[in-house]
């Protein structure tokens, strides 16, 4: 691992670089910092922003100044914990792959010289870490796509891509959280909402949790969504100890 | 109570200093463009430093009032009327049920303020009244005003002490250069010494693609050592971002909570409303200060405000001067 950076970005934020690369294990040593300073309660500490190899911190320089914010940090960085969360949590979304919900799933099955119903398996076979949380709200940055379904994006952008669109671009895949323009190949649509502005917590999940995609039919897309809409829906989410 | 949008002006929304807290599940910021403008209009009037205002940019609104109640009117001049007569700016304003408030253009500057001492009643999104029109969250309905829009007030009008004494020298906004001072990086390596020079020593020109978001420059080309790209990390108010283009971008109020371009370095906090204040075609000089300075400065502008908030609780020296009282006042008789 590079040595790692407090930079200042301007007067109310400073940035901690965890070196160039994108890794489940850099990744894990934000989401422990991020818990370690959230646990702190550093007073002037306003917000955070982690990202794949980085994070960056705003922060009231009324309240503390640089300097002594840089030593604080110091001090959480020299513990030199690996990773003290003891559980992760692993979010299941259920997904109905192909036909109008997912009408780019052809396309990812020939570009990628497979059957549609092995690039839903392929999609669906493994847990995918959430490096960050950016774009849109709670539209995910997901790793570990199989290379096997890696797509291009579209040559002509969609205009609108529904919420709860399924999609994979180039190396990386997720979901919309929220109606937008977007050039994702979409390979199937989930009835879960990822991001809803009227729940107590808006957004399901958080950077350093698990999504996994599980395939549904059309018959049950449409029961969860019914559920969904009367609010009765809940997640189902997978702990396990690490 | 409250008041009708019979105009609604050019991006009038409703803000406070932003929602801090969610960036990490993608929610931007949003708040005021000019912070130091903001805090000024609420000053004026006792109102909480945090307390939500409309910020409107290059044309104002036109508003009725509903009921009674006092505001302020702060940022560059747009030579605001009341009923058709010219109204004082930076000023305590008594407002009667039925006045009519309108705009009659930028003089200088590109973004106004009002603020009102009966508080908009506008709920509270996840911490902020501020309006994130991407989300569709928080302010009027997540969006801009439009014409006929009513927004009501939280509480009746309020006793102000000392009301012939609330009033503040304007901030002038009519320079055509203005230098920001900027706090190097974070990514400043990513760049040649010859490009940080560039940087720091050409004029660059305020493009038309200026909005809440950010403000594109024209300029000398700032050269990279190898890319513009890197992996994206958090982007802070004030970034200048500069992508392979070599054009300096600072990203402002709506920015997105993350990005993909190196930042050369970081406007210094109180110099932001400097930048936000200025007109497409206005030249921006860039100077390096340390992060010390730079905190020391927005320390200062506390202090500044602090002494401001003094000195309107103080008795009008003004007093003495029968026609200017009797002009202020008349309308508390009614």
């Amino acid at each position: 691992m590079d040595e790692i950076k407090i930079l200042t970005e301007g007067d109310s934020s400073v940035l901690i670089e965890f070196g160039k690369e994108i890794s489940p294990q850099i990744n894990g040593r934000i989401t422990t910092l991020v818990r370690m300073i959230k646990g702190q309660q550093i007073e002037g500490v306003t917000d955070l922003i982690p990202a794949f190899c980085s994070l960056l911190i705003n922060y009231d320089p009324r309240v503390i100044r640089f300097e002594a914010l840089k030593r604080r940090l110091e001090d959480l960085l020299k513990l030199d914990v690996e990773s003290t969360r003891s559980d992760i949590r692993i979010f299941e979304i259920p997904v109905c792959y192909g036909g109008t919900y997912g009408p780019d799933l052809e396309n990812i099955a020939r570009h990628g010289g497979l059957t549609e119903k092995e690039v839903i398996q392929i999609h669906a076979s493994r847990d995918y870490l959430i490096y960050m949380l950016g774009f849109l709200p709670g539209f995910s940055y997901l790793g570990g796509l199989d290379e096997r379904i890696h797509t291009p994006r579209l040559a002509n952008p969609r205009i609108r891509i529904p919420a709860g669109s399924v999609g994979i671009g180039g190396s990386q895949t997720g979901i919309y959280p929220l109606d937008s323009p977007g050039g994702w190949q979409l390979l199937g649509m989930t009835p879960v909402k990822t991001y809803d502005p009227h729940r107590e917590e808006p957004i399901l999940f958080e950077a350093g949790d698990y999504i996994r995609f599980v395939p549904v039919s059309e018959k049950e897309y449409k029961e969860i969504k019914k559920q969904v809409d009367a609010g009765s829906y809940q997640c189902i989410v997978h702990r396990k100890e690490v | 109570m409250g008041i009708r949008v019979l105009k609604s002006g050019m991006l009038t929304t409703v803000q406070d200093l932003g929602r801090y807290g969610y960036q990490s599940q993608g929610f931007g910021v949003s708040g005021v463009m000019d912070v130091r403008s903001f805090k000024i209009a609420n000053l004026l009037l006792d109102n909480p430093e945090n307390e939500a205002v409309l910020e409107f940019t290059l044309v104002g609104p036109t508003l009725q009032f509903t009921s009674e109640t006092i505001i302020s009117i702060t940022g560059g001049d747009f030579q605001p009327l009341i009923n058709g007569e010219p109204a004082p700016m930076y000023t305590a304003v008594y407002m009667s049920r039925g006045d009519i408030l309108e705009f009659q253009g930028a003089r200088t500057g590109s973004r106004g303020y009002i603020a009102f001492s009966s508080y908009l009643d506008i709920p509270v999104v996840m911490g902020s009244r501020s309006t994130n029109i991407k989300c569709g969250i928080g302010g009027f309905k997540g969006r801009q005003l439009m014409d006929n829009d009513y927004l009501g007030f939280r509480i009746k009008r309020r006793y102000l002490p000392f009301f012939l004494s609330r009033h503040l020298e304007p901030d002038m906004f009519d320079q055509e250069e203005v230098t920001l001072r900027v706090v190097m990086g974070p990514q400043d390596d990513c760049f040649t010494r010859q490009g940080k020079e560039t940087f720091l020593n050409n004029p660059y020109t305020v493009t038309n693609e200026f909005d809440r978001m950010g403000c594109r420059m024209e300029g000398p080309f700032i050269a990279h050592k190898t890319t513009a790209d890197i992996i994206s990390d958090g982007i802070a108010f004030g970034a200048v971002q500069v992508p392979s283009h070599g054009k300096p971008i600072v990203l402002l109020s709506d920015r997105q909570t993350t990005g993909g371009y190196a930042k050369i370095a970081t406007v210094a906090s109180v110099d932001i409303p400097k930048l936000v204040q200025r007109k497409t075609e206005h030249k921006i000089r860039f100077r390096e200060i340390s992060v010390e300075e730079a905190q020391e400065l927005m320390i200062e502008e506390t202090k500044e405000l602090n002494r401001l908030r003094t000195q309107i609780h103080q008795p009008c020296k003004e007093v003495l001067d029968c026609r200017l009282v009797a002009k202020r006042i008349a309308k508390l008789f009614d």
